[in-house]
This record gives C-alpha cells, sequence and structure tokens, in this order.
C-alpha cells in the first residue's frame, strides 16, 4: 500500500510550515530584495571609474560623514534615555503615566515633515528655544541630531519597556541581599540583561536615523559639505534627472547600512549567546 | 547569631499581612516557618532580610537592631523559591557575585575567590558544572547554585523562602536532608518558609506554625504534632477526623460514642468538636464496649501504610484510618466488612473558644 511510507515524513505540530514559509520567501522578495536589486541594476549602467567619481565627490563624501555622524550620535543619545525613559515607565506609578507612554509613540504616528518644521520654529536662531544660545543649532548638525534624536526616541522605549517588565524583583533582591549596592545591582544584573534589548533598539533607531529624510531637511540648512545629508544629495540629483547617480549614492548608503546592522546584529548575537543554549 | 523579633506588624493596603509577631530565635537554630499560603509566612522572612520593611516592630540580630538596615548590611544568605540566578552568568560567577562586589577593602583576590567558590561549588556537589549557564541546570541542582551563593558571602543567618517548593517529591526530600546535615556541620542560625507540614516536621529543630498573619504555636515538631494548641494546628499539621458533638459529663457525646474527655467537667452541654488522627482509630473485627459499628468502604495499599475508608453505622459519616501492614493482615479486613471502632486519643476543642 502506498501510505505505508507515510509515517516517514517528518511530522510537523503547527500546519502550515511549506505555505508560511513560501509566502514569507515570496513577501520578502517582492517588497525588499526586489525593489534594492534595481537600485544595483541600474548602477550598472554606468563604467566603474565613472561610479567611483560619483561616489567620491567631495560633496557626497561629506554628506556621508554628516548623515552616519549624526545617525550614530542620535542613536547613543536614544540609547541612553531611552532606556531611562522605559525604566521610568516600567518602575514607577507616577500621574499621566498612561498618556506619557502614548506620548513616546507620537514620533512615530507624526508626518515627519511637521516634526522638522516644528522643530525648526523652535531651535531656529529665533525661535523659542534657539534664542537662548549663542551658537546655531538649527541649521547645523546638532539640529540634525535633534531631528534624528526626535524620530527615533520610541525604538529604544519599546525595545527595552517589554524586557525590563519581565526581570523578575528577585534578582535584584538577590543582588542586594548578597551585599551589592544600587550601582552594582544596576551594572552587573540589569544592564547585562538589558543590553540585547537596547542594542536592538539602537540598531533600529539608528537604521531609521540614516534614511530620514523629511524632517531633517528643513533644521539641517542643506549647506553643501557642512548640512547637507545624504539623502539629499540623492533627492538633489533625482530632481536633475540624474538617476543614475541616484542610484550610484544609494548603493553606497545601502552597502554601508547593510555592513552596519550586520556587525550591530554579530555585537548582538555574542551579547545574546549567554541566554540561549 | 540569635534573632529577636519583636512586635513585629505588617500591612499591605487593608490586608493584615503580619500581626504582632514576637520569634526568639537562638543562634544556630534551624526554624520553619510554617503555614498556609497568605499566612504572612514569607512575609516575615523578607521582614527579617530587610527585603521588606516592617511598620510597627522591631528586628534585633544578637540584639542589636536591624530595623533601619538595608538588606545589604545585615549579612545574611536569603534563598528565593525560584532560585533568582544570574541567568547571564555562569554559575562560577553567580556563586563568587557576592564576594566580588565587595568592596576593594574587605574584597578577597582573585585567588582566594576561586578556592572558596570551587569549595562551595564542592559542597553542593557541582563542582563539575563551575562553566555552565544557570538554563543548563535541573531544578535541584540551581536551588543548590542559589544555596552556594547565598552561603559564599559567610552570612550569620540564612533564610530560606520556600527553597524546596519548585522541585519534584525525590529531589526535595534528597534536598531537605542535605539541608539537615549541612546545617549540623555548620551550625548557622537558619529560617526556611514551608507550606510542608512534612518537610517541616522531618527538618526542623522548632517549628513556628503561623495561620493570618499570627503565630499559633511554637514548638518542637514533636511537641506541635502531638500537642496541637488549636484545632487550626492539629488540622494543618496532618489528616484528621472531625468528631462534631456535645460535652457533658466529662464526656463527648457523638453519635453512640460516650468519649471521656479529662478536664473537661467545667462544660456542661457546649458544642465541641473531638479531633483524632487516622493512626489513632483503633479497628476491633468484634463488639467491645466503647465502640461503633462501621463498614469498611475502601482500603488504599501505600507502602508500609494502610489506608482505611470507614462509613459510621450510626451516623452516616466517613471515617480515616490508619494501619501498619501487620495490624492489617492481622486482621484480615476487606471492603464491606463490619468492623468496631474507637479513638485511642482524642483532643477536643470547644468552637467558641477557637474559630476555625
Amino acid at each position: 500500500m502506498s501510505n505505508v511510507s507515510l509515517p516517514k515524513k517528518a511530522r510537523r505540530i503547527i500546519p502550515g510550515f511549506h505555505l508560511s514559509l513560501g509566502y514569507t520567501m515570496l513577501y520578502v522578495s517582492l517588497l525588499v530584495l526586489l525593489p534594492l536589486s534595481m537600485i544595483f541594476i541600474h548602477t550598472m549602467s554606468l563604467s566603474w571609474t565613472e561610479f567611483i567619481a560619483i561616489i567620491t565627490d567631495p560633496r557626497a563624501v561629506a554628506s556621508y560623514k554628516v548623515s552616519f555622524g549624526t545617525a550614530l550620535v542620535a542613536g547613543i543619545i536614544n540609547a541612553i534615555f531611552g532606556t531611562i525613559i522605559a525604566w521610568v515607565l516600567v518602575r514607577y506609578q507616577f500621574p499621566f503615566k498612561r498618556i506619557i507612554d502614548g506620548l513616546v509613540d507620537l514620533p512615530f504616528a507624526l508626518p515627519t515633515a511637521v516634526a522638522g518644521i516644528a522643530l525648526t520654529s523652535l531651535y531656529a536662531p529665533n525661535g523659542w528655544i534657539g534664542q537662548f544660545f549663542e551658537f546655531k543649532i538649527a541649521f547645523s548638525p546638532l539640529g540634525i541630531i535633534i531631528a534624528l534624536t526626535f524620530i527615533g526616541l520610541p525604538f529604544v522605549v519599546r525595545t527595552v519597556q517589554p524586557v525590563l517588565q519581565n526581570i523578575s524583583a528577585e534578582v535584584e533582591e538577590a543582588s542586594a541581599s548578597l551585599g551589592a549596592n544600587r550601582l552594582q545591582t544596576f551594572r552587573k544584573i540589569l544592564l547585562p540583561e538589558l543590553a540585547p534589548a537596547i542594542l536592538t533598539g539602537f540598531s533600529l533607531a539608528f537604521a531609521r536615523a540614516l534614511g530620514e529624510y523629511g524632517s531633517v531637511v528643513f533644521i539641517a540648512g542643506n549647506m553643501p559639505m557642512k548640512t547637507e545629508i545624504t539623502p539629499l544629495i540623492i533627492m538633489t540629483k533625482l530632481e536633475q534627472y540624474d538617476y543614475t547617480g541616484a542610484t550610484a549614492i544609494a548603493v553606497v548608503m545601502l552597502v554601508t547600512s547593510f555592513v552596519l546592522l550586520f556587525i550591530i546584529n554579530f555585537i548582538q548575537w555574542l551579547t545574546n549567546r549567554r541566554f540561549v543554549h | 547569631m540569635s534573632i529577636h523579633i519583636h512586635n513585629v506588624s505588617k500591612k499591605y493596603g487593608s490586608f493584615q499581612a503580619l500581626e504582632d509577631i514576637s520569634v526568639d530565635i537562638q543562634s544556630g537554630e534551624l526554624v520553619a516557618l510554617l503555614g498556609p499560603s497568605g499566612s504572612g509566612k514569607t512575609s516575615l522572612l523578607r521582614v527579617i532580610a530587610g527585603l521588606e520593611s516592617s511598620d510597627v516592630g522591631e528586628i534585633l540580630f544578637d540584639g542589636q537592631s536591624m530595623t533601619e538596615r538595608h538588606p545589604k548590611e545585615r549579612n545574611v544568605g536569603f534563598v528565593f523559591q525560584h532560585y533568582a540566578l544570574f541567568r547571564h552568568m555562569t554559575v562560577f560567577d553567580n556563586v563568587a557575585y557576592g564576594l566580588k562586589v565587595r568592596p576593594r577593602k574587605t574584597r578577597p583576590s582573585k585567588q582566594d575567590i576561586k578556592t572558596k567558590v570551587m569549595e562551595l561549588l564542592q559542597l553542593v556537589k557541582l563542582e563539575n558544572f563551575a562553566n555552565r549557564y544557570p538554563t543548563q541546570l535541573s531544578g535541584g541542582q540551581r536551588q543548590r547554585v542559589a544555596l552556594a551563593r547565598a552561603l559564599a558571602v559567610e552570612p550569620k543567618v540564612l533564610l530560606l523562602d520556600e527553597p524546596f517548593g519548585a522541585l519534584d517529591a525525590k529531589v526535595r526530600k534528597e534536598l531537605r536532608r542535605w539541608l539537615r546535615k549541612l546545617h549540623d556541620e555548620f551550625h548557622i542560625t537558619s529560617i526556611f518558609v514551608t507550606h510542608d507540614q512534612e518537610e517541616a516536621l522531618d527538618v526542623a529543630d522548632r517549628i513556628v506554625v503561623m495561620n493570618n498573619g499570627k503565630i499559633e504555636q511554637i514548638g518542637s515538631p514533636d511537641e506541635v504534632y502531638t500537642n496541637p494548641k488549636s484545632p487550626f494546628v492539629y488540622d494543618f499539621l496532618g489528616n484528621v477526623n472531625l468528631f462534631k458533638g456535645r460535652l457533658a459529663n466529662g464526656k463527648l457525646m457523638h453519635g453512640e460514642f460516650a468519649l471521656d474527655v479529662p478536664d473537661s467537667h467545667t462544660h456542661t452541654d457546649d458544642n465541641a468538636i473531638g479531633y483524632v488522627r487516622p493512626h489513632d482509630i483503633h479497628i476491633e473485627k468484634t463488639n467491645m464496649p466503647g465502640t461503633v459499628p462501621a463498614k469498611i468502604s475502601h482500603i488504599h495499599l501505600l507502602g508500609p501504610i494502610v489506608q482505611i475508608e470507614l462509613r459510621r453505622e450510626d451516623l452516616d459519616e466517613f471515617l480515616e484510618a490508619e494501619l501498619t501492614k501487620e495490624q492489617f493482615f492481622q486482621l484480615q479486613l476487606t471492603i464491606g466488612d463490619q468492623v468496631y471502632i474507637k479513638p485511642k486519643q482524642l483532643k477536643v476543642f470547644i468552637p467558641e473558644d477557637y474559630s476555625i
């Protein structure tokens, strides 16, 4: 009988493995891989020397520095202060806690251009906050960092929050009863447990900041060589109908982001290894 | 170190977790806090450790007040029910933690820490597991790591919160014997919380029976088992048969029973409840004076002990009796047999004095 061989097939408890895997593959290919590969295909129409010339143009190189530098700083700021906000939201009870918890998500919902305009009017030299400072905040890299910090805020808070909720108070009590002070308990017990979540939040915020365009163009001032971000260079090239030039710069962004995220994921794998055996 | 707990009370909102608790614990004693869940035993342990503060009352270690001291200054070892191991650290680092966080002046050298930790791991028989992570260990092994970790700081007092509660029966028995042995070797004042009367009776020097935030009785295991001071203690420390009847002329009248109750002549016609342990029920095949007829409805053979369920003929009530195997075979009992029973020993409580 033909069904004698049936039991040999590995049985899965949850049905639909093949169906869901196929769907995942198709979905990722259509939505992520295909558009991204178009960038490479488009760039291929350039010769190697042309390509190098475009991506090493001093204005482009300066923009890489601005983009990656500000995104990194904004990511670090978010990693630190996002963790503090998550801490306060999980550990303490205070009035309007729900409202503040909801406010954290607002940068997600707000159109980024609106955020850019709002921040610019605040931090411009004659704005509410900007007028109190001797130096420029808007129209300088500092302004870009503020905008990027704003839009990246929810990532760290939302990744750290559930992890913090899951750490039992008993672990901290055990640490205290063994003679550790609060700082030691935080550094040696809590931080290692939170590190993977903070890293995830950081890499999300960082990646988001790299690609951010809408909020930054308003506050940056867009001075070539100083406050011009890479996405803006791409936009400018597109407006001049220089599609291949735009995709060439995009390739640089794409490859660098990929490498950076890969490194972050590797670090994360290292810190996570201890929990998964 | 001796511990004096002096009039300690604690409330969580409107819930009275501890009500005017006073206990003196001698240096080197192993004391069990026994009670059902919600009786306040864990709260008391946490107050002693300083993990929780009491509203009223004082905790003294060797006569010194600890009430205002932070847990890290109390020098207690605390073992949690769910181990509370640091899961990102190896077994070695877990045990070493208490030594590594000491201020530089009192911190032992790296080599000393290593020797000490390996010594402790040997003591808990986990020397081959030093480089494992807690998730790679079984429940019993984790609890032993937690014990070693608590002992590493050389505490003057060892506090254990349901230390064996999450383990299976066999490991539990093994570990509690081991704890007893450890205690006999090191003579460290220890308090452990449990809801398992067998565990408390088996391990402790003294038992503090708690209920509803109050102490019901303090005494040696034998004392609380054979001479319970309240119906609650009687009920909590083992199986029991209730004889709800009336006291009259020094006798408890219950169905056809008229049982002698010494020292009860002051009571006349009061409601009273007789408490009889299953092994104190005497079974006879022939009718003797003072017995009542009953029918055997169930027999459970459980190793050396035979549990017998009886239905009393005079009252239509069920009773539980326990016999040794020898007695059981001597009597040649089978289900449906007509037998005659009487309690060998009973303890009478008047419900007006006690409410369960």
